[in-house]
């Protein structure tokens, strides 16, 4: 590379820095001010890096304090893994049927799954909630982690998978004795295992963000994911900022962890088909 | 019919060729339909079924508390009130001002993805910051963004009025400034999603179409103008597309942030039906704006799929 080229790539890079730091600021200021004591929070010029520490009384306040976030951490956990889990068997299978079995009704079958991708969620809701009160799923992690484990998006993406493997590869194994539930499983799975892994990371995601079932289809209070749970500690802890903000950086840490663990394959999860869910 | 006789009379020489394919095709009708059950089964009851009944409640008048029997029918009066009632009026019309987010956001991020893909180091580094806000909880961020706008103590206006400014707008408490905010974030949001799938786009345009038109000595912004906006209009049409129909399901910012207010200034398509049923209980108006939503929806989606051959032009 010219010399020159060298240079103009670092006045960008320089730039583009400047950009993204003030991008980020909510961030910094969020991580900030939640290892403050109260007084300090709104002092202005900001203090980036507190003056006066009160990160530890902070933090513990709000996974032991009155609505202790820990219960809500347990919950998230357990309704995002069982989510991800069902919802991954599910539309593998889905999706695998649809791609590799050749029978005769997938296709009208594949059409009508696709047709239901149409409907957005929340034109649905009112009957959702109607039919969960009367069934018994209201206020239940089972009927929450049911909402999210029927996906179509999944369900589609996975499919595409599938049928990158060639045909001729499933013929020679039905040859060799094996059925369609030996190639699914020994076979087919472990070739699109990183479809998997994407798919299943963008599911984690999304249901660990979700806040529009949990606020609908919950009501007791010790069975609220975080979303729900850090609004209503925002709302009831009112004035206390610091509070507030050591509460956002709990809920948003986690999936910064799993992003940062997961990045390859949630960049190229939502590049790949321009998934959005 | 006549299948299932064939097949259960009980075959004792040998098949012949024809009877074994039909054979073969049935169980190979189970076998996927045992693959694909449990999906089917799924948005069957939790999609399809709900659809359905929207449509149907659509044109009720009803409670969640009161009994079934005192369901009432009440043919288009749902529909008929709700395009007479102001406050939905006005939640329509502010779906359609945030659909300026959309545009906003492409073009923002178009440029940043043009920088990032050839222009910089660290690419890694920067898709991971601008894709933050797209992995973190709407939640928390709003309530993030709750306390940065805060009318006299937050950072966002003590900075303003540092700089001079003597009336910084009150932001999400000023009826005439709300929705902008909330804008403001959801373009802030949206960044990184667009981002990615733009610098996704850019790597499928052939770098050789950049080299002629650097041998013909075509400048920056002709290579920009000719080549790239044209090779990723398809990208464009579908993030425009995708986007437009997500600001039609907005809900989590109002709900946390402003819940509609002040004076419905942010009240939206999606705020406004959950407040109609959750909260005030009403089934059948909330209905009709569900029927409304799907029809949105559903036509952009088809304007999508014929959209798709037409106007992405290269």
């Amino acid at each position: 590379m010219a010399r020159s080229l060298i240079i103009r790539k670092s006045i960008i890079t320089i730039i583009m820095l400047a950009c993204s730091i003030l991008f980020l600021l909510p961030f910094a200021w969020m991580l900030s001010a939640s290892f403050k004591i109260e007084a300090d929070v709104f002092k202005f010029p900001i203090q980036w890096i507190p003056e006066r520490w009160n990160g530890v009384a902070n933090y513990k306040e709000v996974w032991f304090g009155k609505h202790p976030f820990y219960i809500y951490y347990l919950n998230t956990i357990k309704v995002t893994v069982l989510t991800t889990l069902i919802s991954v068997t599910i539309s593998s299978l889905a999706a695998y049927g649809f791609s590799k079995v050749k029978f005769p009704l997938g296709k009208v079958l594949f059409i009508f799954v696709l047709a239901t991708y149409m409907v957005p969620q929340q034109a649905i809701l009112v009957p959702q909630f109607i039919l969960y009160r009367k069934i018994g799923l209201f206020d239940s992690h089972l009927g929450l982690v049911l909402l999210g484990s029927f996906s179509v998006l999944g369900t589609f993406m996975l499919r595409q998978f599938f049928m990158s493997i060639p045909n001729d590869l499933i013929e020679a194994a039905k040859i060799d004795g094996a059925g369609h539930w030996k190639i699914f499983w020994s076979i087919a799975m472990p070739i699109v295992r990183p479809a998997i892994a994407t798919y299943g990371i963008l599911r984690f995601i999304w249901t660990w963000n979700d806040y529009q079932n949990p606020l609908i289809f919950l009501r007791t209070d010790s069975l609220l994911t975080i979303p729900v749970a850090m609004q209503k500690f925002s709302t009831i802890n009112g004035e206390f900022y610091s509070l507030i903000m050591a509460a956002a950086v709990s809920a948003i840490l986690p999936l910064v962890i799993v992003f940062i663990i997961g990045q390859k394959q949630v960049i190229e999860g939502i590049a790949l088909g321009g998934v959005k869910g | 019919m006549s299948l299932k006789t064939e097949l259960t009379t009980p075959v004792k020489v040998s098949e012949a060729p024809k009877q074994r394919k039909v054979r073969k095709e049935k169980t190979e009708n189970l076998i996927g339909l045992l693959f694909v059950s449990p999906m089917l089964l799924g948005v069957s009851i939790l999609v399809m079924l709900p659809i359905i009944a929207t449509f149907v409640l659509s044109f009720v008048n009803w409670s969640f508390i009161t009994p079934l029997s005192e369901l009432k029918w009440v043919g288009f009066d749902n529909f008929i009130r709700l395009f007479q009632d102001k406050a939905f009026l006005k939640s329509l019309m502010n779906n359609a001002i945030f659909i300026l987010t959309v545009p906003t956001c492409m073009m923002i991020s178009l440029l940043l993805a043009i920088i990032i893909d050839r222009n910089v180091f660290f690419k890694g580094y920067f898709k991971v910051a601008f894709f933050m806000p797209y992995i973190s909880s709407i939640v928390a961020i709003a309530v993030v963004w709750q306390v940065l706008f805060h009318p006299s103590a937050g950072p966002i206006n003590q900075v303003l009025m540092s700089l001079g400014m003597e009336n910084p707008p009150k932001w999400i408490a000023d009826p005439n400034f709300a929705l902008f905010s909330i804008m403001l974030i959801q373009v802030w949001v949206s960044i990184g999603f667009n981002l990615i799938v733009y610098l996704a786009g850019l790597q499928n345009i052939p770098k050789d179409l950049y080299e002629a038109a650097d041998i013909d000595g075509a400048n920056a912004w002709v290579k920009f103008r000719y080549i790239t906006l044209p090779m990723i209009s398809p990208t464009s049409f579908f993030l425009f597309i995708t986007g437009i129909i997500a600001t039609f399901k907005v809900f989590d910012l109002i709900a946390v942030l402003t819940k509609g207010g002040p004076i419905n200034s942010t009240s939206m398509i999606v705020w406004n039906l959950y407040e109609t049923a959750f909260v005030n209980l009403k089934i059948g108006p909330a209905s009709a704006m569900a029927v409304v939503l799907f029809v949105v929806v559903f036509t952009i989606t088809v304007i999508q799929w014929v959209g798709q051959k037409k106007w992405v032009n290269y």
